[in-house]
C-alpha cells in the first residue's frame, strides 16, 4: 500500500504524463519530499519557502489540507492526495 | 487556428450568470466529454472572493466539480469569468494563474448595461491568444467543418 497522489494536467510534465503517482511519508511534507526524489521539480510547484503555494489546492481524501494541518497534515497508506491548481484571476 | 464553438443556450446562461452577480465577478466552467472540445454542461461556481476585481473558485466546490467531471469522463472545456468594469480581455492576474492549458478561457464584460462582450482565449505558458467564437443553435445540427 502507498499513498496515491493525483496530478493535474499542468503538472504532468513532471510525472511523464501520469495522472497519478504513488509515494510515502508520515506527513504531506514528507510525501512531497518522497515524490521529489522520483519526480524532480514537482515539489517546487506545490510549496515555496512559506509553505503550500497559495494558488495550489491540495486535498487529503475529501478535505482541503488548509483546513487540516497544511504541510504537517498526517497521511498514511491508502490515503488519496489530490492536487488541483486554484482557478483564479482578476 | 483554434476556435470556440458553443451553443447559444450556454452563452446565454454564462451571460445571465455574469449579469446576476454584477458588480462582483462571476465564474464557472462548462464541462464537456474529454477530448471532444464541446462545452455541454454548464456549471456556475461561487466566487469565493465575492469581489468586483478578483475571482477564485471555492476550493471545496472545485474539488467536488472536478471529481464529478472525472467520474463522467469530462474535462473543463470552458472556464469563464466576468470583468465588471473593464474589457473582456485577460488581466495580468488571469494570465499568471491560468492553469488549464487545454481550456477555452471565456471572458465576459458587463461594464455596459446594454451590451455584454463575450470573448475567448487560450492561455498557455503566460501567452494569451484570442480565438474566434462561433455560436451555434445546436451541436447536433451544426455542420462539420
Amino acid at each position: 500500500m502507498a499513498i496515491e497522489v493525483r496530478i493535474p494536467t499542468i503538472l504532468r510534465n513532471y510525472t511523464d504524463g501520469a495522472k497519478a503517482v504513488e509515494g510515502g511519508g508520515a506527513t504531506l511534507d514528507q510525501l512531497f519530499a518522497d515524490l521529489e526524489s522520483r519526480h524532480p521539480g514537482l515539489r517546487g510547484r506545490l510549496v515555496d519557502e512559506k509553505g503550500l503555494r497559495r494558488f495550489v489546492n491540495v486535498y487529503l481524501n475529501d478535505e482541503d489540507v488548509r483546513f487540516l494541518g497544511g504541510l504537517e497534515t498526517k497521511v498514511s497508506d491508502g490515503d488519496t492526495v489530490t492536487v488541483l491548481p486554484a482557478v483564479a484571476g482578476g | 487556428m483554434r476556435m470556440l464553438t458553443i451553443e447559444r443556450a450556454i452563452v446565454d446562461q454564462i451571460v445571465a450568470h455574469a449579469r446576476a452577480d454584477h458588480p462582483d465577478e462571476a465564474c464557472g466552467v462548462v464541462a464537456g466529454p474529454a477530448g471532444s472540445d464541446r462545452p455541454s454542461r454548464f456549471v456556475p461556481m461561487a466566487n469565493a472572493e465575492r469581489s468586483p476585481t478578483f475571482y477564485r473558485f471555492d476550493s471545496m466546490e472545485q474539488f467536488k466539480v472536478w471529481r464529478e467531471m472525472d467520474d463522467r469522463d469530462e474535462e473543463p472545456v470552458v472556464i469563464y469569468h466576468s470583468h465588471t468594469a473593464t474589457e473582456a480581455y485577460p488581466s495580468r492576474t488571469d494570465v499568471s494563474y491560468a492553469s488549464e492549458p487545454n481550456a477555452h478561457y471565456v471572458l465576459v464584460s458587463t461594464r455596459a448595461d446594454d451590451e455584454t462582450e463575450f470573448r475567448s482565449y487560450r492561455i498557455v505558458d503566460g501567452e494569451v491568444a484570442e480565438e474566434e467564437v462561433r455560436i451555434v443553435e445546436s451541436y447536433e445540427t451544426d455542420s462539420v467543418d
